[in-house]
C-alpha cells in the first residue's frame, strides 16, 4: 500500500509502485480532472502539485509520492466555491477547450502561492511548461495577473 | 458572461472522452503499416499467444462496406491488400487490459511487398482534384503590363496539436448497432461513416460527442476512422471498447495541414495599378482524397487575396503522394494560398519602390468590387477599417539593444469566406430546432459541438436574444444524433453565422407563436440559400461565400543574426467580425488562431523520412509555449452584415490566415532576406542570409 494525501484527504492505494501517478489519480481514485496530453512530460496537461511543486504526473511513479501532499484541480475549490484563480479564469475567457486548464491552474496556483503579485514575464515563465493550443496564452496570463487575492 | 461549460472546465469536472468510465470496457489498439507503399503479403498471428483472450479485427471482419465515408470512396477503414501510406491501419486489437493488449500486438506479424513510393509533390502524377478560376484575359493583361513580377512560395505541413488526442469509445447494442462517444467536431459525419461500415440502419448508430479538448479541423474527418475502428472492435467483442490515441500515434497517423506550392505572376501598370494575377496553387493531399477537393477549393478562391483585379487566373490542383492523408485544419487552404498572395504584394511593392501598405490601399476590395470568381461585394467589406485599426494600434518600434538582434515589422491583409463554399450550404440544408417545452424550458437543438470556440454560449445568446428571454433560461441540448437534427458540421466558420442565423429565425418564430399558443411549441428550420446568392459549380463563378471577414495583422520580430532564430515579439490583429456576439470569446478565437499561425510561420516543421513523420512526438514537434508567444493585441472592428444573426460573420478561421506572410515580411524588413516559405526555421534563414 502506498499512502499519501490528495487534496488534503489521506489515501492508500494498492498499486505497483512504478504505476504513473496520473493513472492512479484517474483510474484508481476516479479523479479525471488531471489530463493526459502527451505522456512524455512535454505538455503539462497532467500537472499536479506535489508538496507545493509543479510536477508532470505522467512522469512520476506513485511510489515516489509516499507520504507526500498532492494537489489536483479537484482540490482548488473551497466548500463548493470557486477559488479566486478559477473565477478569474472563468470570467476572463482563460479556458477555451479546457483540456489544459487543470494543469494551467495548478502552475498558476503555485506561482501565486510564492509570489502573489507576479509580473507579466513571471506569469509567462510559470506557465511555460503548460501548452495551450486555443488561447494564445493571452487571457490565461491576464487571468493570473487579475487574480485578486493570494490563494490560501 | 462566462462560457456555458466554463465552470465544469475550471473545476476539472468536464468529461472528455478518456474521462468517461465504462465498466467492462476493453482497450483497443490499431496496428498499422510500416511501409509507405506496397502490398500486404501475410498477416500472421503467433500461435504462442493465446488469442481467445483478446479480440482481433481485420478487413475481413467488416460487416458493411470497407470505406471511410467522405467525399470519395477511396480510403478503406482497414487495408485489405494495398498499402498507400505508412500509417495505414491494418489490424485492430482489443483486450481487457493494456498489458495484454501490448502483448497481443507484439505477436502479430505483417509481411509486405514493398513498392516505390511517391513521396514528394514534384514527383506526384495522380490528381485528387483540379479547379480553374478565370476572370478577364490574363495573358493579354500580362502582355500589356509594364511590370510583371514572378515568385514561387512554399508552405509546409502543420499538425493541429489539439491538447486532447483523438479518441472514441464504442458501446455495442443488442441489435448490432453502436453508441459512439468521442472527441469530434461533426457528429453526423461520424454517424454516416459508422452506419456504412457496420452495414446497419441510421437508427442503429448513435453518436454523442464528449467534451472536446481542441480540434481545429483535426477532428473534422479523422474521428470517423477512430469511431469506425472502435465500433468494429466493440461489435466483435460484444462489449464497450475504448480507442484512445496516445500523442505519438496521434501525430504520426492523423491528418495535417496540406503542404504546397504557390506560384504567382502579377502584372501591374506603371502607376502601380493591379492588372493581372496568374496563380498556380498545388497542394499535397497525401495518400487519400479525404477533404482535399474542398480544401483546394477554399484555397483557390482566396488565392488572389482581398484585392480587386480585372484579370485573374487561378489554376489549382491537389496531388496524391504516399504520405499520410492531409486534411482539415483551421483556414482550410486559405492560409496556404493567402501566404502567397500577401507576400506577392510585398514583392511587387519592392519592385515598384512604394510602401506595401500604400499598394494594399490602392488594390484592396471596396464595396462594389468583384472577386476572382466574379462575386460582387455589396456590403460589410472591412479592408480599410481593419488596416487603419491595425496600424493605429501598433506600438512604436522598439529597436533591440543587442547589436546581434535585428528588428523587423511586417503587415498582412487577409479575408476569409464564412460558411461552406458555393452551393455547399444549399446542399447541406442544415436543420435546427428551437422549442419551448410544456414546463417553459427553452431548448436549442443543433449538431454544433463545443470544442472551445464557444458554440454553446453563442447559440444560447442568439436564441435568448431572439426569444427575448434571459440567457440562463435557454438550454443547449447535448449533440446526441438520436436527439438533435443535422445542422451540418462544426467547421468552416459557419456555426455563429449560418447555424446561429437559423437558430435566431426559429427562436423568433417560437416567440411569435407564444403570443397565441400554449407550450409545447416546437419550430424546425431548414437552411434555404437566399436567392441573391448565386453560384455556378461547373464554371466556378459567382458568390463563393455569403460574405467575407477581413483582418489586418502587424507583427514585430526580432531575428538573431548569429543563430537565425526568429522571435515574434508583438502582434496586432484587427478583425472585422461583422458583429462580435461575445467579444471575449471572439478575442479568444483571434488570440489562439494567430499564435497557431505564428507557430506555422516559425517553429512548426514536420520532417519526413520514408513517407512518415520523423518528429512525431511532442518533444520534437514544437508548438509555441507561453514564452514563445508575442504580446497579442486584438482589435475587433464591427462592420455588421445584414445576412448574419445580429450582424455576425464567421471568424473561427481568419486569425490563421494573416500572421505567416506578415512574419516573413518582417523577417525581410529585419534582414533584407526574402524567405518565401514557412516555417522560417533558423537553418533556412541562416542559409538565406549567408548567400
Amino acid at each position: 500500500m502506498i499512502s499519501f494525501t490528495v487534496n488534503d484527504h489521506a489515501v492508500s492505494v494498492d498499486a505497483p509502485g512504478a504505476r504513473r501517478l496520473l493513472d492512479v489519480l484517474r483510474e484508481e481514485l476516479g479523479m479525471t480532472g488531471t489530463k493526459e496530453g502527451c505522456g512524455e512530460g512535454e505538455c503539462g496537461a497532467c500537472s499536479v502539485l506535489i508538496d507545493g511543486e509543479v510536477v508532470n504526473s505522467c512522469l512520476v511513479s506513485v511510489g515516489q509520492v509516499e507520504g507526500c501532499r498532492v494537489l489536483t484541480v479537484e482540490g482548488l475549490e473551497r466548500n463548493g466555491k470557486l477559488a479566486p484563480l478559477q473565477h478569474t479564469f472563468l470570467e476572463r475567457g482563460a479556458a477555451q477547450c479546457g483540456i489544459c486548464t487543470p494543469g494551467m491552474l495548478l502552475s498558476a496556483h503555485a506561482l501565486l502561492q510564492r509570489n502573489p503579485t507576479p509580473t507579466y514575464e513571471e506569469a509567462q515563465t510559470a506557465i511555460a511548461g503548460n501548452l495551450c493550443r486555443c488561447t494564445g496564452y493571452t487571457k490565461i496570463i491576464e487571468a493570473i495577473l487579475a487574480c485578486p487575492t493570494r490563494p490560501s | 458572461m462566462p462560457r456555458r461549460e466554463g465552470r465544469l472546465k475550471v473545476t476539472g469536472r468536464a468529461r472528455y472522452t478518456d474521462d468517461l468510465a465504462l465498466p467492462d470496457a476493453w482497450h483497443g489498439r490499431t496496428i498499422r503499416s510500416t511501409i509507405p507503399r506496397g502490398l500486404i503479403r501475410t498477416i500472421a498471428f503467433d500461435p504462442a499467444f493465446t488469442w481467445d483472450q483478446v479480440v482481433v479485427v481485420t478487413a475481413a471482419d467488416i460487416p458493411g462496406e470497407n470505406v471511410v465515408q467522405l467525399i470519395r470512396d477511396d480510403q478503406p477503414a482497414l487495408a485489405e491488400r494495398e498499402i498507400r501510406h505508412r500509417e495505414e491501419p491494418i489490424v485492430l486489437v482489443a483486450a481487457p487490459d493494456r498489458d495484454l493488449l501490448e502483448a497481443a500486438a507484439e505477436h502479430i506479424r505483417i509481411e509486405f511487398e514493398r513498392m516505390d513510393p511517391v513521396l514528394h509533390l514534384h514527383d506526384a502524377s495522380e490528381e485528387l482534384a483540379r479547379i480553374a478560376i478565370v476572370k478577364g484575359d490574363v495573358d493579354k493583361a500580362l502582355g500589356d503590363a509594364e511590370i510583371v513580377v514572378e515568385r514561387t512560395f512554399r508552405v509546409g505541413h502543420q499538425e493541429q496539436l489539439y491538447i486532447e488526442p483523438q479518441g472514441a469509445i464504442a458501446v455495442p447494442m443488442d441489435d448490432g448497432g453502436v453508441t459512439i462517444y468521442g472527441s469530434l467536431q461533426c457528429p453526423y459525419y461520424v454517424h454516416k461513416a459508422v452506419v456504412r461500415t457496420l452495414g446497419v440502419s441510421d437508427e442503429q448508430v448513435v453518436v454523442i460527442p464528449a467534451e472536446v479538448g481542441g480540434a481545429f479541423g483535426g477532428k473534422e474527418e479523422y474521428p470517423s476512422l477512430v469511431a469506425i475502428h472502435a465500433a468494429l472492435l466493440a461489435v466483435k467483442a460484444s462489449r464497450p471498447v475504448r480507442l484512445i490515441y496516445d500523442r505519438h500515434e496521434d501525430i504520426a497517423a492523423t491528418t495535417k495541414r496540406h503542404p504546397g506550392t504557390i506560384r504567382h505572376r502579377t502584372g501591374v501598370g506603371g502607376d502601380g495599378s493591379l492588372l493581372a494575377q496568374d496563380i498556380e496553387f498545388v497542394l499535397d493531399g497525401g495518400a487519400y482524397c479525404t477533404l482535399s477537393p474542398v480544401v483546394l477549393s477554399r484555397g483557390a478562391i482566396h488565392a488572389a487575396g482581398p484585392y480587386a483585379c480585372p484579370n485573374v487566373r487561378i489554376r489549382a490542383t491537389a496531388m496524391a503522394t504516399n504520405t499520410p492523408p492531409n486534411g482539415a485544419f483551421r483556414g482550410f487552404g486559405a492560409p496556404q494560398s493567402e501566404f502567397g498572395a500577401e507576400l506577392m504584394v510585398e514583392h511587387v511593392s519592392e519592385v515598384l519602390g512604394v510602401p506595401s501598405i500604400d499598394l494594399r490601399r490602392k488594390w484592396m476590395f471596396r464595396v462594389g468590387d468583384t472577386t476572382a470568381t466574379g462575386q460582387q461585394l455589396n456590403e460589410s467589406v472591412g479592408t480599410e477599417l481593419v488596416l487603419d485599426a491595425a496600424l493605429k494600434n501598433a506600438s512604436p518600434v522598439v529597436v533591440p539593444s543587442s547589436p546581434s538582434v535585428l528588428h523587423g515589422r511586417g503587415v498582412s491583409l487577409v479575408y476569409h469566406g464564412s460558411g461552406f463554399t458555393g452551393s455547399g450550404e444549399k446542399k447541406l440544408a442544415s436543420q435546427v430546432t428551437v422549442e419551448c417545452s410544456r414546463d417553459g424550458e427553452f431548448r436549442v437543438l443543433t449538431a454544433q459541438t463545443e470544442m472551445g470556440q464557444g458554440a454553446n454560449t453563442i447559440l444560447a445568446q442568439i436564441a435568448a436574444d431572439a426569444l427575448e428571454v434571459p440567457y440562463e433560461d435557454v438550454t443547449i441540448v447535448p449533440q446526441d444524433t438520436s436527439v438533435v437534427p443535422n445542422s451540418g458540421p462544426t467547421v468552416a466558420s459557419r456555426t455563429a453565422m449560418v447555424v446561429g442565423g437559423l437558430v435566431a429565425e426559429a427562436a423568433r418564430e417560437v416567440r411569435e407563436r407564444m403570443a397565441t399558443e400554449q407550450p409545447p411549441i416546437r419550430v424546425d428550420k431548414t437552411y434555404v440559400q437566399p436567392s441573391t446568392i448565386r453560384w455556378d459549380d461547373e464554371r466556378y463563378r459567382g458568390d463563393a461565400y455569403p460574405v467575407f471577414a477581413y483582418a489586418c495583422v502587424v507583427v514585430d520580430v526580432e531575428v538573431d543574426r548569429d543563430t537565425g532564430e526568429v522571435r515574434v515579439t508583438n502582434l496586432v490583429a484587427a478583425l472585422d467580425p461583422g458583429r462580435a456576439l461575445h467579444p471575449i470569446l471572439a478575442e479568444g478565437q483571434v488570440e489562439g488562431g494567430v499564435l497557431q499561425a505564428v507557430g506555422y510561420a516559425t517553429i512548426e516543421e514536420m520532417k519526413m523520412a520514408d513517407g512518415g513523420y520523423v518528429n512525431d512526438r511532442l518533444a520534437t514537434y514544437i508548438i509555441p509555449t507561453a514564452l514563445d508567444a508575442p504580446r497579442i493585441k486584438t482589435v475587433l472592428v464591427e462592420n455588421p452584415y445584414s445576412g448574419g444573426p445580429f450582424g455576425a460573420k464567421g471568424i473561427g478561421e481568419i486569425p490563421m490566415d494573416g500572421p505567416a506572410p506578415a512574419v516573413v515580411a518582417a523577417i525581410h524588413d529585419a534582414t533584407g532576406v526574402w524567405l518565401d516559405e514557412v516555417p522560417a526555421t533558423p537553418e533556412k534563414l541562416l542559409t538565406a542570409m549567408s548567400s
